[in-house]
């Protein structure tokens, strides 16, 4: 544990280099964000402020404040680039030869990353929810308090699992960036970053909640706002740690594969 | 420009053009891969468009149908931009931090030209031909059938959208000149254009006024959309802005440029 917090501080201090780049990143990441609220501002305005499904206005100025703090604190960002490119480039071989396991020292990074950039991402975000101090609402709930950040836990590992994974791919293709996009696509619909997604018509409903997307975003988010309860939320935090543990194993046997073939053609 | 310099620079981009089409046939799952990519992009906006108007039958004064052709339109502008530029631009950080931009920079062309355009993409000529399907289809569906001059003012609306996305990602890029690691500035392309994706009547305040005037992306999409979708209106008024705006944008872009190369000579030297 002691060697991974280690690589965890060492993480901390690498990327306050990026500094500016975050603050950029999170500036520029607001631009698409508001873009999208003068959207849904008209859509209520056509509707002459009737509600859709339980969401008016405000409730969705919420959910896009609170989609935009989770996705800085559980989306990779540039961590299947590093791994692939640590593969691709042979730099791989001087980390197997290292007492500590390539994936945790990953996650450490990807830790201390997603801490960066939160802390600097608080800032642009900050005049954000002061702008719409109005709008919002925290739960009342301490189990809700929990049981949210249980779930942010658990997307923040299912996306680093799934971005490992394909970061794997690198061990047989030099070039990984289509698939990766192919993947963000449907991560980025399908994971609640323009919409809720209970405003799906039901039937893609059914098939989106067993897919891994929901969960990537969407899920804990709806835990925040009580959008979700009882047994749905029960079956959804099974579903989510399901998905955890697979991707967990597809990453590992990727993992096992690639270096036995990374390996042979070294050695 | 001479005949002459015209003619150069002609047969230079038509030899940098066919290297692009051999390499991406060199790559053909690749290629198409990267298809498949953009299309999902733009069907995935497509569903979203069909989440919002199952709320409502307009959002100001735009049907579902007027919203597609928007995004299609949107579409062929930013794949028309992409096949011709924005690789090159999304490598302009490297050749700056690298120090290969010396080597473009002896050329005997001019600089912003052989950084702009070494590479084509055919992928996105692909994908901006289903943007293009989905404008007609989109026609089809409002059953609108536009004359010959509303699509030439269309297709000059499409040439100054295309030139204020090159503007908005070369200024961008040429960020490169003075911090290091640009590579996040590219996504503030994504970001800014993404905007024009939208009716421009639901931006207000200081938002509208500065994507209106200072980088005008909302414009981009909406006015040879309007064009199209609204044959009663006048486009002059609209055609003139963005036509403006667009000759502005490449004017500025071009003085940052030079003004950053005499930073970037004496830097090295």
């Amino acid at each position: 544990m002691g060697k991974y917090l280690a690589i965890f501080n060492l993480g901390l201090q690498n990327t306050v280099v990026y500094r500016w780049n975050f603050l950029f990143r999170a500036v520029s990441g607001l631009i698409p964000m508001i873009g999208g609220l003068y959207l849904w501002g008209a859509l209520f305005h056509a509707r002459g402020g009737v509600d859709i499904e339980g969401w008016d206005f405000s409730g969705m100025v919420r959910y896009f404040l609170y989609v935009m703090l989770a996705e800085s604190l559980v989306t990779p960002v540039e961590d299947e680039w590093q791994i692939a490119g640590d593969i691709r480039d042979g730099r791989l071989s001087s980390f197997l030869i290292r007492p500590f396991d390539y994936m945790l020292y990953r996650l450490s990074l990807f830790g201390s990353g997603r801490l960066m950039y939160t802390a600097v991402a608080i800032l642009p975000s900050a005049l954000l929810l002061w702008i719409y101090r109005a709008d919002l609402r925290v739960p009342h709930d301490a189990i809700t308090w929990w049981l949210t950040a249980g779930s942010l836990v658990l997307a923040a590992l299912l996306q680093f699992f799934v971005s490992y994974a394909l970061a794997m791919i690198a061990f047989w293709l030099l070039e990984i960036s289509t698939i990766v996009f192919i993947v963000y696509s449907f991560e980025y619909f399908l994971s609640g970053r323009i919409f809720p997604l209970d405003l799906l018509p039901p039937y893609v409903r059914q098939v989106t909640e067993w897919l891994p997307f929901t969960y990537e975003l969407y899920f804990p988010v709806a835990i925040f706002m009580e959008r979700v309860q009882g047994p749905a939320l029960a079956r959804g935090l099974v579903i989510q740690l399901l998905w955890v543990v697979v991707a967990f194993g597809g990453a590992r046997l990727l993992w096992a594969r690639g270096v036995r073939r990374y390996q042979a053609v070294g050695g | 420009m001479t005949m002459d310099t015209a003619r150069k620079y002609g047969a230079t981009y038509a030899l940098l053009f066919r290297n692009s089409l051999v390499r991406d046939m060199a790559f053909k799952a690749n290629f198409i891969l990267w298809i498949v990519t953009e299309l999902l992009w733009f069907f995935g906006q497509i569903v979203f468009v069909d989440v919002m108007f199952r709320q409502t039958d307009r959002i100001l004064d735009w049907t579902k149908w007027e919203v597609v052709l928007l995004i299609g339109t949107h579409q062929v502008i930013s794949q028309l931009f992409q096949s011709f530029f924005y690789v090159n631009l999304a490598n302009l950080p490297e050749l700056v931090r690298t120090g290969k931009l010396d080597l473009m920079l002896l050329l005997p062309v001019d600089a912003q030209f052989s950084v702009s355009v070494r590479q084509f993409g055919l992928d996105n000529v692909v994908t901006g031909f289903v943007g293009a399907g989905i404008v007609a289809y989109s026609l089809h569906r409002l059953a609108v059938a536009p004359g010959i001059a509303q699509w030439m003012l269309y297709a000059f609306a499409l040439l100054f959208g295309i030139a204020i996305h090159y503007a908005v990602m070369f200024v961008l890029a040429t960020a490169s000149f003075w911090i290091v690691r640009a590579q996040g500035l590219i996504y503030g392309y994504f970001n800014l254009v993404s905007l024009a994706r939208y009716p421009e009547g639901i931006y207000r305040g200081a938002f509208r006024f500065v994507f209106l005037w200072i980088l005008p992306v909302i414009l981009v999409a909406n006015v040879p959309a309007r064009i199209l979708v609204r044959p009663g209106e006048s486009p002059w008024s609209g055609l003139l802005q963005l036509g403006g705006a667009a000759i502005f944008s490449l004017l500025l872009s071009r003085a940052l440029w030079k003004f950053a190369l005499r930073r970037y000579s004496s830097a090295s030297s």
